[in-house]
């Protein structure tokens, strides 16, 4: 592998369970020093992506490398080059700490006489040292994620690949692990899944999105952005019936119109969510056509362009499309 | 080789966590003690020989062999373990031997704490050591074959409990087919295969203290097969 190679790439990865196409001809790139946000809803096939990389799965067509290692003709030497954390973060809980990072040593074939310098470095930079002899099923849920991330450490790899890092754990934990992954960022390559929006752009340079087994986008967070314009989300309630409110929206020039449920199950009043071109102007002439109809608004509310709008955008257009 | 052995080792930790292994290890030697000295008619005998002892262990394995291993594949494929193994640089064969390994290793535990009978039996009389020796190698091979169809087991399942009764009732049939082959309606060729097939059939000799090579060659042949279904088992696991 040369220097200018990436450190990841996938071509055309397809994947299928029986019926279901999880993952649809996915290709992307990840050059050595980024840091990776895969982001998509529950079922979109994010997991699937991490599982072929990580060689635990094998795609259905498609190839991908990982430092220049093809995952399916070199699963051992791919795989010596990354370091994994799963889903739901599965774990020997009758193994004390110590024994666990001890086998996932021994397992991973690195040199007995490191192993102790490995282990130290590992619990050290992931705080375990209070529970380092407490057995993985007595520890809280955040240690346990640490002695997750801790195992994928152990042997220092130029990649980390991280599906749904906080996912169950309590806001402080949340934050502990997010400033964990921060800091790995600064050194290691990340791939890191999520379906919680502020997670990714807390921590990610840049963004996959992918939908439906299909990448929607791909590029820097203020690429994505950008992408918007000045169109805008946003979700307006008024006093009155659905229908007016969808001729209202309609007549403003919206697009995308989704009902929501009513605010404060008021049944006198009615809710949406739609896209607008024309930033605070449209706002304006939205609010003035409400009045005019009389129809006073209860919410009018812009979500800004932020990465869910772009998200829901993005995803919107492909269920349109299906 | 070596990271099979960091699986077994990990596996026969693992084992002593669960009750199953403390139970077979504590079952094992009282029940063939009763067994052989209680119900066998030892004293009446009036024999220093295991001749009874070891006959007694094809059927003690179908209960016993499936118990160790049921824990093997299942309890990995329950929690979700199985993917932090296969994305360590280990091989399929790596992760099957070292399994198999661990449970093998957890019959000799269960295999030595039966050395009291043997000592026993010394005590009391002129005990020829030749066939004890080659009844617990025997005994030993024999359960090696009978853990390869648990672990294949294991690995077909998530549930424990369905590995344990699969594993139990395949080694059952293992150990039925010399009477299935002995039976009328049997044409002679099928009966003839039947009869070679069977576990318990094979381990009359050894029994007896003749240890013949192609009883050896046969749980060898069963091992392998059983371990290499275990991995394509495995295998298939990785195309859902």
């Amino acid at each position: 592998m040369s220097s200018s190679d990436p450190l990841v790439r996938a071509e055309g990865l397809s994947k299928s369970y029986g019926p279901v196409r999880a993952l649809a001809e996915a290709s992307f790139t990840i050059p050595a020093g980024q840091v990776v946000g895969l982001l998509g809803p529950n079922g979109a096939g994010k997991t699937t992506a991490m599982k072929i990389l990580t060689g635990y799965l094998a795609a259905d067509a498609g190839r991908a490398w990982v430092a220049g290692h093809e995952v399916a003709a070199e699963p051992l030497a791919a795989k010596r080059c990354l370091g994994y954390l799963p889903e739901n973060n599965p774990l020997y809980l009758e193994m004390r700490v110590a024994d666990f990072l001890a086998f996932a040593h021994a397992a991973r074939g690195l040199p007995r006489s490191r192993r102790r310098r490995d282990i130290d470095r590992v619990v050290v930079r992931t705080g375990l040292e209070p529970v380092f002899r407490r057995p993985l099923g007595e520890c809280s849920k955040g240690y346990r994620q640490r002695a997750g991330l801790a195992q994928a450490l152990l042997h220092d790899p130029p990649l980390l690949v991280l599906d749904e890092p906080t996912n169950g754990l309590d806001p402080n934990q949340v934050v502990e692990m997010r400033r964990l992954i921060r800091e790995l960022g600064e050194t290691k390559t990340v791939i890191l899944t999520s379906h919680v929006l502020p997670e990714v752009e807390q921590l990610a340079g840049r963004v996959i999105l992918i939908h439906r087994g299909r990448i929607v986008a791909d590029g820097p967070l203020e690429g994505l952005r950008g992408g918007l314009g000045d169109r805008l989300i946003v979700r307006v309630a008024v006093r009155g019936p659905s229908g007016r409110l969808r001729r209202l929206l309609a007549a403003a020039g919206a697009r995308a119109v989704r009902e929501r449920p009513r605010p404060f199950g008021d049944p006198g009043l009615a809710a949406a969510e739609a896209e607008l071109d024309g930033g605070a102007e449209a706002l304006e002439a939205l609010a003035a056509a409400a009045a005019a109809a009389g129809l006073p608004l209860v919410e009018l509310a812009p979500q800004g362009h932020d990465l869910e709008s772009t998200f829901r955008r993005l995803t919107a257009g492909e269920e349109a499309a299906a | 080789m070596s990271r099979a052995l960091v699986v077994a080792r990990r596996e026969l930790m693992a084992a002593f966590d669960s009750p199953a292994a403390w139970l077979v290890l504590a079952l094992v030697p009282a029940l063939t003690a009763v067994l052989f000295f209680v119900l066998g008619g030892f004293f009446a005998a009036g024999a220093a020989s295991l001749r009874d002892w070891f006959a007694a262990v094809p059927l003690l394995l179908v209960p016993v062999a499936p118990a160790l291993t049921m824990r093997l594949w299942a309890e990995e494929f329950r929690s979700g373990t199985e993917e932090l193994l296969f994305t360590y640089p280990l091989r399929t064969s790596e992760l099957v031997l070292g399994k198999f390994l661990g449970a093998l290793g957890l019959l000799a535990i269960a295999l030595f704490f039966t050395l009291g009978a043997p000592l026993t039996v010394a005590a009391l009389g002129p005990l020829d050591w030749g066939p004890v020796i080659g009844g617990y190698l025997g005994s030993l091979l024999l359960g090696a074959a009978c853990l390869a169809v648990g672990a294949f087991f294991s690995s077909c399942t998530r549930n424990q409990i369905v590995a344990w009764l699969l594993g139990a009732v395949a080694l059952l049939v293992f150990n039925l087919l010399a009477v299935a082959a002995t039976s009328a309606a049997m044409p002679e060729w099928l009966g003839g295969i039947l009869w070679r097939l069977d576990f318990g059939q094979r381990f009359a000799g050894i029994a007896r203290g003749v240890v013949a090579v192609d009883d050896v060659l046969f749980y060898l042949l069963m091992t392998f097969l059983f371990l290499a279904w275990n991995g394509l088992r495995l295998e298939a696991r990785r195309w859902p």
